[in-house]
């Protein structure tokens, strides 16, 4: 396949894995943003292969995982209701709110539909004019053009049944958080390669010279991966703190100016709640005043919904990169991917769930499964 | 753009022939309608017509035209195998074939599974308030071409009409019923470690010409479903390795990821896969991608996995490749005595990662 097989090139990766290996004078720690990139790393046992020269921290770029509880409980109330159509990416489906998931909506009547594209669910609303249709805007800077595309799309055909629950952040908020955080242990960052398509990387550059921090935008597939970290151990062995590129086939220092604009119409940023890491003041992005028509926490009553977070879960700490995921006692016992405590055991590219679906088995001791 | 029960969805002329089809105009059932009438499932006359003109003339065989309460049938001395499933797929037609193809083949390869030699079938139908004729005797010509094929008779059925909106256009169940030599007993407790793990043909293809329907994808190219009658794979396999056929598994419904931890954890084995040969048709590999799907959890109809012993691995591929369906039968991993219940994949760079058993429905990803 054209731009996927050649960046999976066992031969390619193999030597990358081997200059890394020769270039780190003593272990790196290096954290990816992406879960995407998680997903990768963990499935194709890049860690495994990197142990002696980089301990890779996974960070919080799930946007299944960080989407607070509070808007997990608001989009079960709202599936609920009789008169929505409520649409969503298929990953939220099994994220666990306060007392039950998206799915559980569904078995008991609410009309819960997978749509592939939030323009999807605008032709639904224009199909069912008797229904209020709302999307689940979530996601990084990587799916905020296609949800402003679809409020925009909204107004201009006047369709009034249409509205989205908005629960999106942004990247360069998080990174900022966690190299504030006094337990930091992150020298150096893999950015994200789709949200950097969107946004270009200028705004990581005042974060690699405030911090002075290594920051590659990479690629998701393994070279890609593998490319990224030797640049950024690179860049350490060096002594140097720079943004660098690694995914030039898709990302430019300005990004893809149109959609930021686009984005930049819609949406104002906002403070918004991370769900395991706590409110990040700016992080996110919030419908403005003049599309508060199309804004679903605007058009529905959602007060009064109790929220209720597992106490077992140990969320927070694996998307701050303070544990592994299977140093959470709840791993694999009580949590696991058919009944999940938390968001991370959820989505393909949460951590805890990459680690129980291809690294189980180097987590239990010898002598096979539990 | 028809709705499951066939029936064109746009304008009025739908309306109008569904009012002049249920009967609204004419107290009499009508005996000319294009599409079933929940009369057709009422015992009376209406239902008797369906049986005469388009069930009876496709299956007709000596035991089901006696029509009885109940078939009567021979059968060899000693042990059965028995098996039921039911089809409820959505849509009802897709590429590589239709509902009644998986009726009939879905049952018979889950016999063949079992080493058994599927003889008998029962059918049963539970049809949607206007589903058109047009569709049903697509479903039940492929039906019974597929049961021809696969030599075995359908010898009892029944019909049932549920309201529209109550069906996606038609259900069916079948219930197959085979014959079982007792030197011939493949079972997914036999896997011993050392055993070749086989696959019969292409990953990934019928779970993808479903999606691809479904969602109204158009792909470059097309995917067709592999939906295929295993007895004859099964029936070679059996006359070069015998009882060196350990275990026998269609991967349907959750794939092979499935199929083989069912394997792994009857038998307490590990399998070890190696990626790099997987037999994974180029356009599954890129609608995978594009759906964020993984090839090994997909469904398929139409292949098997066997677990072999060590030393007719070469013979058992050799005898899967003389039929079409095993043409590209290949050797893709290895039963091992470690990690119990657990299946590996060895990557291509290397390193290994668990496939688990899918915890729900595979869901897209979200980016």
């Amino acid at each position: 396949m054209k731009y996927l097989s050649e960046y999976r090139d066992p031969v390619l990766a193999r030597s990358l894995v081997e200059r890394i290996l020769a270039t780190a004078t003593r272990p790196r720690v290096l954290m990816e943003v992406c879960g995407g990139q998680t997903h990768t790393i963990v499935r194709q046992g890049l860690q495994e292969l990197l142990k002696d020269a980089v301990d890779m921290i996974h960070g919080p770029g799930c946007p299944v995982c960080v989407t607070p509880l509070e808007q997990i409980d608001r989009a079960l109330h709202l599936a609920a209701r009789p008169e929505v159509i409520f649409t969503s990416f298929g990953d939220m489906l099994r994220v666990p709110g306060s007392d039950c998931d998206l799915l559980q909506v569904r078995a008991r009547g609410g009309e819960v539909r997978v749509v592939y594209s939030p323009l999807d669910a605008l032709d639904l609303a224009r199909r069912n004019p008797d229904r209020e249709v709302v999307f689940f805007a979530v996601g990084f800077e990587t799916t905020a053009p296609a949800n402003a595309m679809a409020v925009w799309r909204a107004r201009e055909l006047g369709v009034s049944n249409f509205s989205v629950l908005v629960s999106h952040v942004t990247v360069p908020p998080a990174i900022r958080a966690i190299l504030d955080a006094p337990d930091n242990r992150v020298e150096a960052f893999l950015a994200a390669g789709h949200v950097c398509t969107v946004m270009g990387w200028k705004e990581y550059e005042p974060l690699a010279a405030e911090y002075g921090v290594p920051i590659v935008v990479t690629g998701f597939e393994p070279v890609d991966i593998l490319e990224g970290i030797y640049m950024a151990v690179r860049q350490l062995e060096d002594g140097r703190a720079e943004v660098e590129n690694q995914y030039a086939r898709s990302v430019r220092r300005a990004g893809n100016e149109p959609a930021q604009e686009l984005v930049g119409k819609v949406f104002r940023l906002v403070d918004r709640a991370w769900r395991g890491i706590g409110a990040i003041p700016a992080s996110g992005l919030g419908l403005r005043e003049e599309f508060g028509a199309f804004d679903a926490e605007k058009k529905f009553d959602l007060h009064g919904i109790r929220t209720a977070e597992s106490s077992e879960c140990m969320a927070g700490d694996v998307l701050r990169g303070r544990i592994k995921p299977f140093e959470c006692p709840a791993f694999g016992t009580v949590c696991t991917p058919e009944r999940p405590l938390g968001a991370p055991m959820v989505s393909s590219e949460g951590a805890c769930a990459a680690y129980y679906n291809y690294a189980r088995y180097e987590a239990e001791p010898a002598g096979g499964p539990a | 753009m028809t709705d499951p029960t066939g029936a064109s969805v746009d304008g009025q002329s739908e309306s109008v022939s569904r009012l002049a089809s249920v009967g609204l105009t004419c107290p009499a059932p009508t005996g000319d309608t294009d599409r079933v009438l929940l009369g057709h499932g009422s015992g009376g006359k209406l239902s008797a017509t369906l049986l005469k003109s388009r069930f009876l003339p496709r299956f007709g065989n000596e035991v089901l035209e006696r029509l009885g309460d109940a078939a009567v049938v021979g059968i060899a001395s000693g042990e059965i195998a028995v098996s039921t499933d039911s089809f409820v797929v959505s849509p009802l037609e897709f590429p590589g074939g239709n509902i009644g193809h998986l009726a009939v083949h879905g049952t018979v390869n889950d016999l063949a599974m079992m080493g058994a030699h599927p003889q008998y079938l029962s059918a049963g139908f539970i049809l949607e308030e206007g589903l058109r004729f047009e569709v049903l005797d697509r479903v039940l010509d492929a039906m019974a071409q597929a049961a021809r094929e696969a030599g075995v008779l359908v010898v009892t059925g029944d019909t049932k009409v549920v309201e529209r909106g109550k069906a996606d256009g038609m259900f069916i169940n079948t219930t197959g019923i085979g014959s079982l030599d007792p030197e011939f007993r493949p079972g997914p407790q036999r896997a011993r470690a050392g055993d070749a793990v086989i696959v019969s043909g292409p990953i990934g293809r019928h779970g993808v010409a479903i999606m691809a329907a479904r969602e109204d994808l158009r792909f470059e190219v097309e995917v067709r479903s592999d939906t295929a009658c295993l007895a004859p794979l099964v029936r070679l396999l059996r006359e070069a390795c015998g009882p060196a056929v350990h275990a026998l598994r269609d991967p349907t419904r959750g794939g092979m990821a499935s199929a083989l931890n069912e394997i792994a954890a009857a038998s307490s084995v590990g399998v070890t896969l190696d990626e790099g040969a997987l037999p994974i048709p180029e356009a599954v590999r890129a609608a995978c991608e594009m759906l964020g799907l993984d090839p090994l959890y997909v469904a398929n109809e139409g292949i098997l996995v066997a677990i072999v012993a060590p030393e007719a691995a070469d013979d058992a591929v050799q005898a899967m490749r003389q039929t079409p369906t095993g043409a590209s039968a290949a050797r893709i991993g290895t039963v091992t005595a470690e990690r119990p219940g657990l299946v590996l994949l060895r990557t291509g760079l290397g390193a290994a990662r668990v496939v688990d058993m899918l915890p729900g429905d595979q869901l897209p990803r979200i980016c």
